[in-house]
């Protein structure tokens, strides 16, 4: 009985705490991009002001182009992670060969940290290439933290789908294309949106691999963001972030919306490929 | 036949080898050999082992390592820590609603978090200003440094608020699948809640634990973003050390910056590696922590 009102006092808390650190650094930042003038020891600002949204949505400005530039790029990574996972994702569920074992540590490592001292090796090559400070020498190089990620994704995916419904399907005189939009692209639909979902955002939030490798020709949302942040522009800093987290928010409204639990535990593995 | 089916997988599985192979490993191997002797804008074109010598004399690096193992042990300790105890405590009474709202700061890039974080806990942030309206300081300079401060604080509480859902929502899967079933037969047989916690739940979840705790170790020990932001110049964490030494007008630094990068690399391979290995053992949660 009384363990019962200690459990139930625990899970307040522990829900007090959760929707604390769910709500309360998403609405800090709205009233700060609203701020204008909030100077010590003020707890609310004393002007409220567009200026810093209107900052973000001047074509002119340099955050516009930013923010296009990231969208292209995280969308090309996207789709080519998803061309590389693919065909990877089936072999390594449905295919047994040695050394099985040593391509998933290969992916594990790529996607546990950020690859920094592969990076700088990549610079080195592109600077050979001619491809350093450029966006696709960028969009390359996010790839390395993006496909093995999509491909682990993919691989649990189809090893659940039994490759005997493709078999089926050939034999009742389905092509391949046929195959693929009617038995495979439904039966790993949720996997392939969950993937692409990842290698978004794996890109978008990317900062030092596009420091490091696309130097000053490639400004990505990421980096405008931290100038901003150093300069000592609140407003407008938050206004950034808040655009920033834009994409992960849409897509978990999205995501609690229409999928449920299986994918909700796929999802924990995102966090770390920031 | 069967060399079909192996050439099959082989060209199936190209691509992703041009990336991990070609990308990664290829920059890695690079990396290594730039560090080793063999960074040509210097002139240096001969074996050497200098660049890693020299760091163990480095005081900078030095003190980078030190400041990079506190905040990594530390933020995961308090990380494991905390993200147990809110996984028991959301396990019976959470609803949908909370276990979805969870999800929320682990989608919040690190970025995004150390942003908000630093207007909190400045000086002059909204913590400092509540403290001055209840009369608890009067200026600014009264209120602990918390960011760019000795102990690293900001850094290690930024990663602790993205670290804790991420464990807890690990312990709460393994939870979920474990059922109350062992919970309700130690309760049967006598024990006390405290005893049932350590004799019974903790042991079941600690599998879960420790491999998110190993993945958000090797995660901290490499990550950039957050101590560029919320970190002191000196001490810096190494990753910082290694950028900023990378991207120095000076060449003669790079081989020593990626000789930096190459020790954080190995020591999360190290991780990686046992992370595959704690996993491949536990049998039940090996699919959750590899996809």
């Amino acid at each position: 009985m009384k363990s019962d009102i200690r459990s139930r006092t625990a899970g307040t808390t522990g829900a007090a705490a959760v929707i604390a650190l769910a709500t309360i650094p998403v609405l800090l930042l709205v009233v700060w991009s609203f701020s204008r003038g909030w100077f010590w020891p003020a707890l609310l600002p004393a002007e409220w002001s567009l200026r810093a949204w209107r900052y973000v949505a001047d074509p002119g400005a340099e955050v516009a182009p930013s923010l296009l530039a990231s969208f292209g790029l995280a969308s090309a990574v996207t789709i080519a992670s998803l061309l590389i996972a693919l065909p990877a994702a089936r072999a390594l569920a449905w295919h047994d060969f040695r050394g099985k074992r040593a391509v998933f540590f290969g992916l594990l490592l790529p996607v546990l940290a950020p690859p920094l001292a592969s990076a700088m090796g990549v610079h080195a090559l592109f600077l050979e290439a001619g491809i350093a400070d450029t966006w696709v020498g960028v969009m390359l190089v996010h790839l390395i933290p993006a496909a093995p990620y999509t491909t682990m994704v993919l691989t649990g995916s189809f090893s659940r789908f039994d490759p005997e419904y493709e078999a089926q399907a050939r034999t009742l005189g389905a092509g391949p294309f046929a195959i693929w939009r009617r038995v495979t692209l439904p039966a790993i639909a949720p996997g392939l949106a969950v993937a692409a979902v990842f290698a978004f955002l794996i890109s978008w939030s990317q900062y030092l691999l596009t420091l490091l490798v696309g130097g000053s020709g490639v400004r990505t949302l990421p980096l405008i963001l931290v100038s901003f942040q150093r300069s000592g522009d609140e407003a407008v800093t938050a206004a950034l972030s808040l655009v920033f987290i834009a994409p992960a928010i849409v897509v978990f409204i999205l995501a609690a919306r229409f999928m449920k639990n299986s994918l909700i535990h796929e999802d924990t593995r995102r966090d770390h490929e920031e | 036949m069967k060399h079909d089916v192996r050439l099959k997988a082989a060209l199936l599985l190209a691509p992703l080898a041009a990336v991990i192979g070609g990308l990664f490993a290829g920059g890695l191997v690079i990396a290594a050999a730039q560090s080793l002797g063999y960074y040509s804008p210097i002139g240096e074109h001969g074996f050497t082992l200098r660049h890693y010598f020299s760091l163990l004399g480095d005081a900078e690096f030095l003190a980078g390592l030190r400041q990079t193992l506190w905040v990594t042990v530390t933020a995961t300790a308090v990380s494991a820590v905390c993200g147990t105890a809110l996984a028991l405590a959301l396990r019976r009474t959470a609803t949908g609603a909370i276990r979805t709202l969870l999800q929320v700061p682990l989608a919040l890039p690190h970025l995004a978090m150390a942003v908000v974080l630093i207007n909190l806990i400045a000086p002059s942030g909204l913590f400092a200003r509540i403290l001055f309206h209840l009369g608890l300081i009067a200026a600014p300079a009264e209120f602990p440094a918390l960011i760019n401060d000795r102990f690293s604080i900001g850094i290690i509480v930024t990663y602790v608020l993205k670290e804790v859902p991420f464990i807890a929502i690990m312990a709460m899967t393994l939870l979920a699948r474990i059922g109350d079933e062992y919970d309700d037969l130690a309760r049967t047989l006598g024990a006390s809640g405290l005893q049932k916690l350590r004799h019974v739940t903790l042991p079941l979840i600690s599998p879960a634990v420790i491999s998110s705790s190993v993945i958000v170790f090797s995660f901290i020990f490499g990550a950039f973003e957050v101590p560029y932001i919320l970190g002191r110049p000196y001490p810096a964490m190494l990753s910082v050390i290694a950028q900023r030494r990378y991207l120095d007008l000076d060449l003669t630094q790079r081989p020593e910056a990626i000789a930096v990068a190459m020790v954080i690399a190995a020591i999360t391979t190290l991780l990686a590696w046992l992370n595959l290995r704690l996993t491949s053992r536990l049998t039940g949660i090996e699919r959750i922590s590899l996809f």
